[in-house]
């Protein structure tokens, strides 16, 4: 016989690992990127091929640097990538792009400590590093379909109608017009359990309802800007969103809250990314807070009255 | 009711149509002084001395602990000093078998008419719970606490074995004669039967034995691992919950394995004490996987090499399911009171831990609610608040965060490791 191998138990482990579930998260992103491909043109495919691309060499290097495994095949660095890219208007310079991979895989990310360590989602800082630094290429936009036509996006411009706005017949970033495409990824995570439909559900609610008791027209909001690839496929980032249910729950609602009030009150026409970044610095106190109480576990009042 | 979480393993019960059998008779049993929770027994034999099958070998040392006697009749060919899994080292007696099965002529059904022979009978029984945990039976049956209800595990949840779903289909009239003895001199009133819903002859065979009880009921659980586990087996069958700081016995409870029962029932009728037990032996180095009755200390080779294994392709041994089970460093080791199954596999799955990406998996399987990720920060800080804050006393080992974590994290090893470190730091 053989010399045996000796470990700790479980001697079995489901076959799902890291890299499955950003392959998941990849695939349920595809529609909207074929979308925002199709809808914008070459152009955009640069864009996102750049953004991926260049995050997955920068993940790497920075491993490289900082002398620590290779994680490229986690696929991490890729999902990073791709959500900057789809962030993107479209017509932005490919170097600009890719000055927003880097911010979000080596600083965000790898400067604290690789997967699982950033405090905030990287991608929404890569759109926000150059939201600020490129004003003027990140809100040139065109329109779908119409070459190099610029057109204000219909969150700032208010006149679009719902079917345009659901299938995407508009101006914006080139993942964010498609609510149809975006839907259909999230249900695809919802069926695969990749996610929870916790937080894009009470991000959306509270969101509309905010709107609507403001008196504006909540389908409209709705529909309209980076919400439903914010809610979706931002807000659920696993490493910082809260893990428990009744925390995602306050996470979506304080996301619907505060993208409503920077929508309304703030200078810029968007809200979504603040929101969320804002959320995700909440995210370790509302953790904190929100522990699920262990089976048969026997609380300090309780213990206290028994005495 | 909520039921508690837990995970949907491949079932792998390969052996649930084959009846147990018995193998021929080992040559040479090894039999360890220690094969319950507690102190090692001290041999009482020498080495030359004839002994008979039943024959007590090993006496206990303090009264927590249940006397060890010998499986086969022979001669004693020496007592050695033996390795346990876990590293410790015990006396072990040798015994070459003469192949004959004499019987030892003290071996009489016990005189059973109050509580404390009955207890008394079972303790000389050698008896422990034949589940996996080995605690020995009498000390269950001892608790001061006054005994309400009697929850009969027949939860067979760990993939592969099948040696209990097999006691259940042949051997229902003793299990039922042994829930008859301890609520008799238990004087409980009620007893309920766990079982899974997907074991339907075992589920068939118990509603048949039951039909005229009227104070014995049959719960079917569902099939999701880890029904077994104590709580989560009272939790599912009585809907009541045990505190973190009580027993079973404080609720009023007593848990017992259905193949425990059933020895029971037969030491009643024959005297005979703990001296065979059925383990399933499978893997996918096995190529006739099967239920086998066997005697104590039985080399684990002379089971393999019934079920046809494969030898040259095993890469790793099993004693119990896949999920608790512990490894073997050899197939010299002699079979255990507590061993159910050997599990003889040919690829060991080894895989590098990654980052964790906190997806919450672990949390959502885990039956006791625990949150094994936070354990796992908490433990890597040396945090022995945060252990105790998170309620680590409270993991069983079930195994379920591990199986289900992307990442490949050792979640339930690190926290065997923390409770180990939550005993030093409180030293």
């Amino acid at each position: 016989m053989n010399l045996l191998q000796a470990s700790a138990s479980p001697h079995e482990r489901t076959p799902l690992r890291t890299g499955h579930i950003m392959g998941l998260v990849l695939l349920a992103l595809l529609p909207a990127a074929v979308h925002g491909c199709f809808s914008f043109g070459l152009q955009a495919m640069f864009v996102l091929l750049a953004t991926t691309g260049s995050a997955v060499l920068f993940e790497c290097a920075a491993r490289l640097i900082f002398r620590r495994p290779q994680t490229i095949l986690d696929g991490s660095a890729a999902v990073t990538g791709l959500l900057v890219g789809l962030n993107l208007p479209p017509t932005i310079p490919v170097w600009q792009a890719v000055i927003g991979s880097f911010a979000a895989i080596v600083v965000v990310k790898q400067m604290f400590g690789g997967l699982g360590q950033n405090f905030a989602n990287p991608a929404i800082v890569g759109r926000i590093v150059l939201m600020i630094s490129f004003p003027s290429a990140m809100t040139a936009w065109t329109g779908a379909g119409t070459d190099a036509v610029s057109s204000a996006t219909p969150l700032v411009s208010g006149n679009a109608e719902y079917w345009d706005l659901f299938l995407g017949n508009t101006a914006g970033c080139i993942g964010e017009s498609c609510a149809a495409a975006l839907l259909l990824g999230g249900i695809f995570l919802c069926i695969w359990r990749v996610i929870t439909p916790v937080i894009p559900l009470s991000y959306l609610g509270s969101f509309a309802l905010f709107t609507w008791l403001s008196g504006n027209d909540p389908l409209y909001q709705v529909l309209s800007g980076g919400l439903m690839l914010g809610s979706i496929f931002m807000a659920t980032d696993y490493v910082t969103s809260p893990i428990t249910p009744f925390g995602k729950l306050i996470f979506g609602i304080g996301c619907g809250g505060l993208t409503f009030l920077l929508r309304q009150f703030s200078g810029y026409p968007e809200g979504v990314s603040f929101a969320i970044l804002l959320m995700n610095l909440l995210t370790p106190y509302i953790d904190r807070f929100t522990r699920i109480k262990p089976f048969g576990a026997v609380t300090g009042e309780k213990e206290a009255s028994n005495e | 009711m909520k039921r508690l979480h837990g995970i949907q393993l491949p079932q792998r019960k390969h052996a649930e149509a084959r009846k147990i059998e018995t193998i021929p008779l080992p040559k040479l049993v090894r039999i360890p002084m220690l094969m319950h929770l507690g102190t090692p027994c001290t041999p009482i034999v020498t080495v030359g001395e004839q002994v008979c099958v039943g024959q007590k070998i090993g006496a206990p040392a303090d009264q927590n602990a249940v006397p060890i006697h010998a499986s086969v009749s022979g001669t004693v060919r020496a007592i050695t000093e033996f390795t346990n899994v876990n590293g410790s080292k015990v006396p072990c007696v040798e015994i070459e078998s003469d192949g004959l099965q004499t019987l030892y002529p003290g071996c009489k059904a016990p005189v059973l008419e109050t509580r404390e022979q009955f207890v008394q009978a079972v303790r000389e029984s050698g008896c422990v719970g034949l589940g996996g945990a080995g605690f020995p039976t009498f000390r269950k049956l001892n608790e001061p606490q006054k005994i309400s209800m009697l929850i009969v595990n027949g939860a067979e949840c760990e993939p592969y074995l099948t040696g209990d779903s097999r006691q259940i289909i042949e051997n229902s009239g003793d299990i039922l004669g042994g829930i008859h003895l301890v609520m008799q001199f238990l004087n409980i009133k009620e007893c309920k039967i766990g079982i899974e819903s997907t074991r339907p002859a075992a589920l068939k065979q118990l509603a048949y034995a039951v039909a005229a009880e009227e104070n014995i009921t049959v719960c079917p659980l569902p099939p999701v691992y880890p029904q077994g586990a104590e709580k989560v087996l009272i939790y599912h069958t009585s809907a009541r919950i045990v505190p973190e700081d009580k027993m079973p016995a404080d609720l009023g409870i007593l848990v017992m394995n259905i193949s425990t029962l059933a020895f029971l029932y037969q030491y009643s009728r024959t005297g005979i004490p703990l001296v065979e037990r059925v383990v399933t032996v499978d893997g996918n180095a096995v190529k006739k996987p099967c239920n086998l009755r066997v005697p104590i200390g039985t080399p684990q080779h002379d089971l393999l090499k019934y079920a046809d294994c494969n030898f040259d392709k095993v890469k790793k041994l099993l004693s119990g399911g896949p999920m608790m089970g512990i490894t073997l460093y050899s197939d010299e080791l002699p079979v255990l009171k507590q061993q159910n199954g050997l599990l003889a596999l040919t690829r060991v799955s080894h895989s590098e831990p990654t980052a964790c990406i906190r997806c919450g998996r672990c949390m959502n399987a885990c039956p006791m609610r625990l949150m094994p990720m936070e354990l796992s920060r908490a433990y890597h800080k040396k945090d022995a608040e945060m252990l105790r804050t998170l309620r680590l006393s409270l993991c069983m080992n079930c195994g379920c965060c591990t199986y289900v974590c992307p990442a490949k994290r050792p979640l339930a090893e690190e926290n065997q490791l923390a409770k180990q470190f939550l005993k030093e730091v409180e030293s």
